[in-house]
């Protein structure tokens, strides 16, 4: 099969743009990493979104996109998969571009949530949830999370103040990343005294959304390797589904769909968890990071926890995690997160994380979640040699 | 206008109407007419009770639009006697009373309102077991 390598990597800040429209947002990282990878000849666009039709009154953002990035009358269409978006529209690149029928796809995920706020946020959040069964009893993402995150808790026996270690880890990181929205240092006292928002997770458990884009251009590894220096190669993608709503699950503290896209992704790079070196997970909730180092094979079931506690997460640690601050503390662009970890992963990759870099790390692994695990989608990532 | 959208799920939303497998016996809500265990057809509507107990909850106090009114409000997966979890609000009870393992049944409540002209969405909620309180 064709080896798929990125060849540029862009990303804004992520923040409160309020003086940013959602085409200028995507416009800004995709020119980045057309800079990134001295390239500007692009056969197709996949655009990553989740909230724009809500928030922007805006669909349509493919064509949208293409015209102001210069790109007029090229293939572009959106990719949608509620905060799997990202990684998703990074999938589908990956075909094309296997298929041989695209030569140099660009993927560019973009969220503005800014054109709204107050009680609207949480309600277009909500639309990743089953808008019949779930929704419609007042039932949010954050909520999800607190029926998820106290089952957790009353099975396995574990308190509040045993998660702290997961936030304190993504803000210690995240002060290092210059592009991250939140750079404060938070206290593992601070966590436990935090103001709850679906009980038991609080403010210090959930993602805070914001405005932001990051975009890759990835091409054929044969082509890359003359292309740019340090191409970076996409060793897997693999993207797979679970039930939207959590009531449909057979088991409510395994997230099957993570796991199932983690296995196929070691499976197609040949590799197993303990070859990873940096993990960028899905830490929209703190309850989701615990679930997901279990789904990825990271810790065995019902001890994600416990590499928190332990410090295993942290830069030194045995797999460390959201290594520029994670959802958590870089902010939550929703549809855009997804590519937030990959251009991340690939900074460590390349030796350019700065002072957000881990020591010696060969392989990298992303997985970017939609809602609760209804989509998982897992990248492996090389530096080219 | 969303009322056909309402409309339709009125035998779910006002007696939990669900479906009963042929085939396994598996008992489904919501309704999705193929089984979840066994994947034949299943299209033999089945009401359920409407007792369970609490398999987990939360309190919102960050509520979505439409639902700013209610909050502090407690969602809650319960658990049928029949089996399935169902997503639904905790009502008649206050915070510090529930827990895992709780019986609750069904009643019929308010689950929204559209503003002072709009539709009532009226639906299930739960709240403590009745026979269990006496």
């Amino acid at each position: 099969m064709t080896n798929v390598s990125i060849i540029g990597i862009g990303q804004t800040d992520v923040r409160e743009h309020w003086d940013t429209s959602i085409r200028h947002l995507a416009w800004y990282a995709i020119e980045a990493a057309m800079d990134d990878a001295h390239h500007n000849q692009i056969d197709a666009i996949y655009v990553g979104n989740m909230l724009a039709g809500q928030l922007s009154n805006q669909n349509h953002l493919g064509a949208l996109v293409a015209d102001f990035a210069g790109l007029r009358g090229t293939e572009a269409l959106t990719v949608e998969a509620a905060d799997a978006s990202g990684g998703a529209a990074l999938r589908q690149a990956v075909l094309a571009v296997q298929s041989g029928l695209v030569q140099t796809a660009l993927v560019v995920g973009v969220e503005k949530v800014t054109d709204e706020s107050g009680a609207t946020i949480p309600a277009a959040l909500a639309t990743a949830l089953d808008a019949d069964y779930e929704a419609i009893h007042g039932q949010t993402l954050s909520g999800a999370a607190g029926v998820m995150m106290r089952r957790y808790m009353h099975e396995y026996g574990v308190a509040l103040a045993d998660f702290a270690g997961f936030s304190v880890n993504a803000h210690a990181n995240a002060a290092a990343n210059p592009r991250a929205m939140y750079r404060n240092k938070l206290r593992p006292e601070a966590f436990v005294k935090a103001p709850m928002t679906a009980d038991p997770v609080s403010l210090f458990d959930e993602a805070p959304t914001g405005d932001g884009a990051a975009a890759v251009l990835v091409t054929t590894s044969e082509r890359a390797a003359d292309m740019v220096a340090r191409p970076v190669r996409i060793l897997a993608s693999a993207l797979a589904t679970d039930t939207v709503a959590l009531h449909d699950r057979r088991d409510l503290l395994w997230l099957a769909a993570a796991e199932r896209s983690a296995r196929r992704a070691y499976e197609m790079a040949g590799l197993s968890p303990t070859d990873i070196d940096v993990a960028e997970l899905h830490d929209s909730f703190t309850i989701l990071a615990a679930l997901s180092l279990e789904a990825c094979g990271f810790a065995e079931r019902g001890q994600g926890w416990q590499l928190a506690r332990d410090g295993e997460i942290g830069r030194g640690g045995r797999i460390p995690i959201s290594t520029f601050g994670g959802l958590k503390a870089r902010g939550n662009p929703p549809g855009a997160t997804g590519l937030y970890q990959i251009v991340e992963v690939a900074q460590q990759l390349r030796g350019t994380a700065g002072d957000c870099q881990v020591a010696d790390v060969r392989v990298g692994l992303a997985q970017n979640l939609g809602g609760m695990a209804g989509t998982a989608v897992t990248h492996i990532l090389q530096a080219d040699s | 206008m969303e009322v056909s959208r309402h409309w339709r799920l009125n035998q779910q939303r006002y007696a939990l109407v669900g479906e009963v497998c042929p085939n396994c016996g598996v008992k489904l809500f919501p309704p999705r007419d193929v089984c979840l265990e066994c994947e034949a057809p299943a299209k033999e509507l089945y009401t359920f009770t409407g007792l369970g107990e609490v398999y987990s909850y939360t309190t919102i106090y960050d509520p979505p639009a439409g639902f700013e009114h209610n909050a502090p409000y407690m969602v809650a997966l319960v658990k049928l006697e029949e089996g399935p979890l169902v997503t639904a609000q905790l009502t008649d009870m206050d915070f510090t009373e529930v827990s895992i393992g709780m019986p609750v049944e069904m009643v019929t409540r308010k689950l929204r309102t559209d503003g002072e002209e709009g539709m009532i969405v009226y639906g299930y909620k739960f709240r403590p077991a009745v026979a269990a309180l006496v």
